[in-house]
């Protein structure tokens, strides 16, 4: 018997798919998200859509890690829209930290995008890339479409910090 | 000032505005209710078509797609499923391809004829080489639907957007906008949800 239980404490964290989480990735709903961008204070929010499958995605995440590691009035948060596509967060999670992404990372669990892309920012077609940049204290925001270009992202900032 | 300073002048000032120009953000597309130009592109097997090919139909289904995005691969039965039940009422299919193959090797001719052969498109999946048409609709995800209703001698643009709700699974959706917008056009009647969104793949259009 008790050899069965060790057996199991030791298999059971593989199949759970809560267990393997980076402390910087969690799973959340469209509410929390727009309340966390809605925030009218604390640092300007630099806003990344992306996804795991998305290549032109993944190709950018080094210049927003660098924007998040060197700028201490920005909080880089890339929210993943990869559950839209795949229920399961664990390929987002392996991403994640086989990357040593260190930004925070939000997993969107929110059906029926068409209800609610407008409402995350009306001019977005819903492709990824995106990103939006807002000041918390003056509300001010930017947004682009597409694969941010070299200089882009510092742009962005310069311009919200206006 | 001397006639050289002038025209050195006027060729400086072309310079700077030229890179303005470049650059400029395509525009915007069709919305619903415009009436489409037509165009001709290569088919899959090689030849040509136009939209003018189904001038005696009552629609076309046009979607914007691809090979390499996950979302086109999630929808790719529903879109054969579309052509199925919908070209003997009228409303065919017909899908391109605008993905710069450069950007998108996965998206190239070669890549585009093994998809169409593979799972024996009966409907054209036509290659948009210079992104001119893609950029004329304002095609911006994969898939992207515009379907198009016949009005005297023009195809007009009734529904823009995504083909259901639910990428996931096909029958877990509750909105399948596509089919609805047909089968108003079928019976007369206003199409009900004229625009939507969907998060997906952008289309790799090569820059300016």
């Amino acid at each position: 018997m008790k050899k069965i239980l060790w057996f199991a404490a030791l298999i059971l964290p593989w199949f759970s798919s809560q267990g393997q989480a980076p402390a910087n990735a969690r799973i959340v709903n469209l509410s929390e998200l727009t309340t966390i961008m809605s925030r009218t204070s604390g640092n300007i929010l630099v806003i990344n859509f992306w996804a795991t499958w998305c290549a032109p995605c993944i190709q950018e995440l080094p210049l927003l890690e660098e924007v998040n590691a060197s700028s201490p009035d920005v909080d880089v948060i890339l929210v993943s829209m990869d559950l839209d596509l795949d229920p399961n967060p664990q390929k987002v999670y392996r991403f994640v930290t086989r990357r040593q992404l260190r930004s925070q990372v939000l997993l969107l669990n929110e059906p029926d995008p068409n209800s609610w892309i407008n409402r995350l920012e009306p001019s977005w077609s819903g492709a990824l890339p995106a990103t939006l940049v807002i000041h918390p204290r003056t509300g001010k925001r930017i947004f682009v479409e597409g694969q941010l270009e070299e200089g882009e992202l510092d742009n962005m900032l310069a311009r919200v910090r206006q | 000032m001397t006639y050289m300073k002038k025209k050195l002048n006027l060729l400086l000032l072309a310079t700077a505005i030229m890179p303005l120009v470049a650059f400029a953000p395509s525009p915007k597309g069709y919305e619903v209710g415009d009436t489409v130009q037509d165009f001709r592109l290569k088919n899959f097997d090689g030849k040509m078509v136009s939209l003018a090919d189904y001038k005696d139909q009552k629609g076309v289904i046009l979607i914007f797609d691809c090979n390499t995005c996950p979302y086109s691969k999630a929808y790719n039965d529903r879109i054969i499923a579309l052509h199925q039940n919908y070209q003997s009422k009228g409303f065919p299919v017909v899908t391109i391809n605008a993905n710069d193959p450069r950007m998108s090797p996965g998206d190239s001719f070669e890549h585009m004829v093994q998809r169409a052969k593979s799972r024996n498109y009966t409907f054209p999946y036509l290659i948009d080489e210079s992104q001119e048409v893609a950029r004329a609709f304002g095609a911006t995800n994969t898939p992207h639907v515009f379907l198009l209703a016949k009005s005297g001698n023009a195809f007009v643009v009734s529904y823009i957007g995504a083909i259901d709700n639910n990428p996931q699974q096909a029958d877990a959706a509750d909105k399948r906008y596509v089919e609805e917008a047909i089968e108003a056009l079928l019976a007369g009647k206003a199409v009900p949800t004229k625009k939507t969104r969907a998060v997906g793949c952008g289309i790799k259009y090569r820059n300016a």
